[in-house]
């Protein structure tokens, strides 16, 4: 329920960021630089005198928008991947199995680096990044799931009956396999909503001066014993987002899957 | 069994070498050569050259490729072009530091995390049951960095109860473990919770399992059930799970190391990376990457042994 209201109150804060900020988040008020909060700066200004709150409204903008973006186009993928690996022929899916496990090796922060060296910084990089790494979680899944199908009566009946492979994996595999790949997507938004902010917080995300939750705690530890507002600010939101898609993750689960319920309360 | 680890350490090693070549396509083929992005904006093509042909840049891809190959299998990864000195020292120097910070997260984490997930699982459904719930999933979902830097902000620099920066002073361990003490936490926090769930759930499991049943009817104390016949075999696929772990908490080591300017592989690769000294790039992603492969394959075998099934279903 508590992951219900913090996912509900994110998603409205953000899209009415534009007419809830008090200020233009990327307004300079060189003479107000890092105050404290105050009646006309809730969350008081960054080194710029730039409105904290305004820039954390918006920032929750570029969140939203990479984990949007990059979830759907993974599981997108994964799905596409993982059913031709569960489905293909043998040799194909130790193909892509292997290199999936490539992909897995690195561990992500270090592939994320190593990228965002070649290419630069942008939150276009971040979102490329967050889907090479994330797909093969979603194509394991799905082709493990896959797999476990194939076997099954009615997909035998139904080849049987002569339908296409295309047929069964879109009206009988699909509909199988879509609730624990929804269920793994919103479990997933508050890993990639971490990701996000630790690319920009490390300076190798968002480009200034977009604000962004990561930007924000960058810019508050670097003037960490001036203010310490900026980094309260800039994590508050970090904190009550994760937890807040954790939670409506798990009430999702049990939603669809009452036997977890049973095993995990 | 000998049949079966050969395999994983084979697919282990086809995996490290896929990788590599991976991201060394990766540095080759992207615009911008990687002589150029290192010196600047106004190097002479001459200076260009002779670095390039320093770092052996001027040879063909696969030529180069075989090279480092070649040279990491034995141990040898090049030259830092900054510093002149051999990557494999700089990234060896390095390591240590972050391993003992790997450890103490671990440690801690197990510390707290095995008693409160057997608590949990003795008092099931009690308020503190629920409580470890709520908390673990809790230390799970917040990201890393944002506790190190709240720790930072409130123990480190408004109270200083903790140093805030570096790893203490060479040779003087009470220092280096109070240095040790906040990027530990903020690391292995998380861990606590995950921990705690592990060995509830498996807790939960061997507690309904006959010889405890057995222990029971002959009297033995609830302690010594608990401690000695349950806990023991419960902690087992913990073990596993946290062997692999200390592969993937390299990434949060990273974070560690970067909000409390410790050094360690993490700062180093973050260093290189701003810097774009593709040779330490390469060298730490490498050991990392190799580190993270060998803890997989460490607690594969480890649970092929355990549980026979495995074997079979992974050899398929």
């Amino acid at each position: 329920m508590a992951g219900f209201v913090l996912v509900g109150l994110m998603l409205l804060a953000t899209v009415c960021a534009p007419w809830l900020a008090p200020h233009d988040p990327l307004e300079v008020d060189v003479t107000n630089r890092l105050s404290s909060p105050s009646a006309q700066h809730w969350l008081g200004t960054d080194q710029l005198g730039r409105d904290v709150l305004s820039r954390v409204l918006f920032g929750g903008q570029v969140a939203l928008k990479v984990s949007l973006i990059a979830i759907s186009a993974s599981m997108a993928i994964g799905l596409v991947l993982g059913m031709i690996a569960g489905f293909g022929p043998r040799w194909l899916d130790r193909i892509l199995l292997v290199s999936f496990d490539t992909v897995r090796s690195f561990p992500t922060i270090m592939f994320a680096l190593a990228i965002v060296a070649l290419i630069g910084p942008s939150l276009n990089t971040v979102i490329g990044v967050i889907i090479a790494t994330s797909i093969p979680v979603y194509a394991r899944v799905v082709r493990t799931q896959t797999q476990a199908l194939r076997e099954r009566d009615f997909i035998l009946a139904e080849r049987a009956m002569g339908a296409s492979t295309l047929r069964i994996l879109r009206d009988h595999v699909l509909p199988n396999i879509a609730p624990p790949l929804v269920i793994l997507a919103s479990m997933d938004v508050p890993a990639v909503i971490a990701m996000e902010a630790g690319l920009s917080f490390l300076g190798l995300g968002v480009n200034p001066p977009t604000p962004s939750w990561g930007s924000i705690l960058n810019d508050g530890y670097s003037y960490l014993r001036n203010s310490p507002w900026p980094i309260i600010a800039g994590g508050l939101p970090l904190i009550a987002v994760t937890l807040g898609f954790t939670f409506f993750g798990e009430a999702l689960r049990d939603i669809f899957d009452p036997r977890l319920r049973r095993k995990d309360a | 069994m000998a049949k079966f680890v050969l395999r994983r350490a084979l697919i282990s090693l086809l995996i490290l070498c896929l990788a590599v070549s991976l991201l060394f396509g990766m540095i080759h083929l992207v615009p911008g050569d990687p002589a150029s992005v290192m010196l600047g904006p106004r190097a002479t093509p001459e200076l260009k050259a002779e670095l390039a042909q320093r770092m052996g840049l001027d040879q063909p891809l696969a030529v180069q490729l075989g090279r480092f190959v070649a040279g990491a299998a034995r141990g040898d990864l090049g030259i830092d072009p900054f510093s002149g000195r051999r990557v494999t020292e700089i990234v060896l120097e390095q390591l240590p530091h972050t391993l003992v910070l790997v450890l103490a997260a671990i440690g801690g984490a197990s510390l707290l995390g095995i008693p409160l997930g057997c608590f949990a699982a003795i008092r099931r459904g009690s308020w503190l049951d629920r409580l470890t719930a709520v908390v673990s999933v809790a230390f799970i979902a917040i990201p890393s960095f944002v506790v190190a830097l709240y720790l930072l902000l409130w123990l480190g620099v408004q109270w200083r109860w903790f140093p805030a920066i570096g790893a203490g002073e060479a040779g003087n361990i009470a220092d280096q473990a109070h240095h040790l003490v906040l990027p530990a936490i903020a690391l292995g926090l998380g861990w606590v919770g995950y921990i705690a769930r592990l060995v509830r759930a498996s807790m939960l499991e061997v507690m309904e399992e006959s010889h405890i049943r057995t222990a029971r009817a002959f009297g033995l104390p609830e302690r010594t059930i608990i401690v000695h016949y349950a806990l023991r075999i419960a902690l087992l696929p913990t073990v596993t799970i946290l062997g692999l772990g200390i592969g993937s908490m390299l990434t949060g080591a990273l974070f560690a190391e970067i909000v409390f300017s410790r050094p360690g592989i993490g700062k180093l690769l973050y260093e290189a990376v701003l810097n774009r000294n593709y040779p330490i790039v390469m060298g730490a992603v490498l050991v990392t990457t190799g580190f993270f492969v060998l803890s997989t394959l460490a607690s594969d075998v480890v649970n092929a042994s355990l549980d026979p099934r495995l074997r079979v279903e992974q050899g398929r």
